[in-house]
């Protein structure tokens, strides 16, 4: 297989673009239908005239307003939870690895749901930044949490270390929520995960810290990938190890904060799709990265559309809707991956 | 061997510290003071030598007393001493079983379980008597165990696996759970979410009794299975090296465990932390073998309850918080301290 490694990389570099393309077509696809899907039924030409020529009807408002800015954050919160959950597990060399498991949403779902209890409501900027200040702190002690059990940071010490604190961080959620059914009224629906009647202005303050989380994933990924073959292979190969975690953390922060901030808190996209994409690329965490973004985009989109359709006219959690797909796989996962 | 005591006989044999007598008797004592001090808090004012007086069956020559007492205050005060100790050993039992010091019937799904269960029946079925839902509690923490338990039998059970598909359980029930708390309407999801969070609000003797025979028939097994767990802890391989039948003696354990915190649930809802605060304070003061710690952690957890229910009611009064919230205040600088010591040892 490396035998002729100019000759077959090359190959495998020209079929990997050529599936990235199919890649993006079927993400165009299903971003389409995800437009065309609703309580109205509007034609496709309708749908493009709209983009051309915008004329103030209510078919075209609905699609501008509703339709396009959910399936676009549907997209964003896709790509952004796929590729932090990619990161993660090439770091930690963890397959189990994803910032629902490892608590890392619940602490940015716990800030947001305490400014609104405090603040009432507060601006849109400030549940951005509690978003992101309650997962980098959450990313923090589970880390260090996780390197408690013998052996240090496991796959198990890890995944543990994520589920307590997911019961802590929920416990102290839930008292909030019991002291205050104000608060519990206006963000239940929220707290299980949702793209339903999300704020477009927040998801535009977002955005750029969403991007610029993953172009620092992907500029990561060569250092990812000799991460992923073990510290000790990393360091002798000459990486700065400590500047690589820091910084890949710093975009696991980004991406998951922001995520968060979004749509609450969707759990085993990160888990799933980096595993579906290694099914096609292995350890090249060049490709795996930006593969696992449209991968992400193109499942969530898919979960959001089930979440409308399947109980309609009653909409569910797009959260609820991966939790019942996913964690099957991470029963899978665990039982034939995890080494014991 | 010097530093402890032998209890054989035919049946059994022990060897435990010989400061555990003092140190059971120390905690004994300190969780009498506890329950005396949550009998004594409430809307109606009695001395505290009326209510020890009243507790030894001594007539204070005031009729109410005893009412109060008996009927309103002291069955709840017990419930949460029971839960504590119940919740104590069980978590023992599976940090014990797994070698993992985070294990606990809260974060192995367990309460995942009885909480998608008993919130189910308050959210779906809100006309349904109240007595089904500890039944549903406890039927949902025991279906959700034994699914773990056999899917994580792979020609034997493991204990990583046991955690490790734990964790994914409780997350399919916990989004089972959330569907419900966001479709139901807004006074049950407030009633269910009081009990998510673990109360012993307006626990009566029907409870007390109810718990009881878990309680009573649990902890002599828990303690009887106690030399398993130390060998157990050694790692299965060294345990199947000195002749402990591993996997009969590890499905005995969880099966002990789950009833105790199936049952706890059941009475209280789904208090969280007691099975992880418990045994590390134990084994701090008395040391890691599981024949001393059982009892120490079964008491540890009783005054934990007892105490976070005594708070609950004191700190925002008259607005009651469930006790399972101040244990979770109560965990997480536990955890903290967890880290550090870990840190700088």
């Amino acid at each position: 297989m490396i035998s002729i490694p100019s000759v077959s990389s090359k190959l495998a570099s020209r079929s990997r673009w050529i599936v990235l393309a199919l890649g993006t077509i079927a993400l165009l696809i299903c971003f389409i239908y995800s437009i065309t899907l609703g309580a109205r039924d509007i034609p496709l030409p309708i749908i493009l005239k709209s983009f051309i020529t915008f004329d103030q009807s209510f078919d075209h408002l609905v699609i501008q307003t509703v339709r396009l800015p959910r399936s676009l954050m549907a997209m964003a919160v896709g790509a952004a939870l796929a590729v932090s959950g990619a990161v993660m597990q090439g770091l930690t060399r963890n397959p189990l690895a994803e910032t629902g498991i490892l608590g890392i949403e619940a602490g940015g779902s716990l800030a947001v749901v305490l400014t609104l209890f405090i603040f009432g409501s507060a601006s849109l900027s400030t549940y951005a930044g509690a978003a992101f200040l309650g997962a980098a702190i959450a990313a923090i002690s589970v880390y260090a949490l996780g390197t408690l059990g013998r052996g240090g940071a496991t796959p198990l010490n890890l995944t543990v270390a994520g589920a307590a604190m997911t019961a802590l961080i929920a416990s102290i959620t839930t008292s909030i929520l019991i002291v205050s059914q104000r608060t519990l009224d206006e963000i239940r629906f929220w707290l299980a995960g949702s793209l339903s009647g999300r704020d477009f202005d927040l998801f535009l303050q977002v955005l750029p810290f969403l991007l610029s989380g993953l172009l620092l994933a992907f500029w990561l990924g060569r250092q990812i990938t000799t991460m992923s073959l073990g510290e000790d292979i990393a360091k002798s190969l000459g990486q700065q190890t400590v500047w690589i975690k820091v910084l890949a953390a710093l975009s696991v922060v980004l991406l998951a904060g922001s995520s968060v901030a979004i749509a609450g808190p969707i759990g085993f996209i990160g888990l799933v799709v980096p595993h579906m994409v290694r099914f096609f690329i292995k350890t090249d965490y060049r490709w795996i990265l930006p593969y696992s973004a449209i991968l992400g985009a193109i499942l969530l989109l898919v979960a959001d559309i089930a979440a409308r359709v399947l109980l309609k006219p009653q909409e569910l959690p797009v959260g609820v809707m991966t939790a019942i797909v996913g964690a099957p796989v991470f029963v899978y996962l665990a039982k034939s991956k995890v080494k014991r | 061997m010097r530093n402890s005591l032998l209890i054989r006989s035919p049946m059994i044999s022990f060897r435990v510290d010989r400061r555990l007598p003092i140190l059971l008797l120390v905690l004994a004592m300190l969780s009498f003071a506890a329950i005396v001090l949550n009998v004594q808090q409430g809307e109606y004012p009695i001395s505290m030598i009326d209510i020890i007086k009243t507790l030894f069956g001594v007539d204070t020559g005031n009729a109410d007393h005893a009412f109060v007492i008996y009927t309103l205050r002291l069955p709840r005060t017990l419930v949460a001493f029971m839960v504590g100790m119940a919740l104590a050993i069980s978590g023992t039992i599976f940090q014990g079983l797994t070698r993992n010091p985070l294990a606990d019937p809260s974060i192995i799904g367990i309460n995942a379980g009885a909480g998608m269960a008993a919130v189910g029946m308050i959210v779906l079925f809100p006309s349904a008597p109240i007595y089904l839902l500890p039944i549903a509690a406890f039927a949902g923490a025991s279906f959700i165990a034994l699914l773990i338990y056999s899917l994580a039998w792979n020609g034997g059970s493991s204990p990583t696996l046991l955690i490790l598909l734990g964790i994914g359980l409780s997350a399919i029930a916990s989004a089972f759970t959330s569907l419900m708390i966001t479709f139901g309407s807004i006074y049950d999801v407030s009633q269910a979410l009081v009990w998510l969070a673990g109360s012993v609000y307006g626990r009566t003797w029907e409870q007390f009794f109810s718990l009881l025979p878990w309680i009573a028939l649990g902890i002599p097994a828990a303690l009887s299975l106690s030399r398993q767990i130390n060998v157990l802890n050694l790692g299965d391989d060294v345990a199947k090296g000195l002749g402990s039948r591993v996997e009969w003696q590890r499905g005995l354990l969880v099966l002990v465990a789950v009833a105790l915190s199936g049952s706890a649930i059941a009475s209280a809802g789904t208090i969280a932390f007691v099975g992880l605060i418990a045994p590390h304070a134990g084994r701090l003061l008395i040391g890691a073998n599981h024949q001393n710690l059982l009892p120490v952690t079964a008491l540890l957890g009783g005054l934990l309850v007892t105490l976070a229910d005594l708070i609950g009611r004191i700190l925002f009064a008259p607005t009651e918080l469930p006790c399972g919230v101040v244990t979770a205040a109560i965990g997480a600088p536990f955890f903290l301290y967890l880290l550090i010591r870990n840190r700088f040892k």
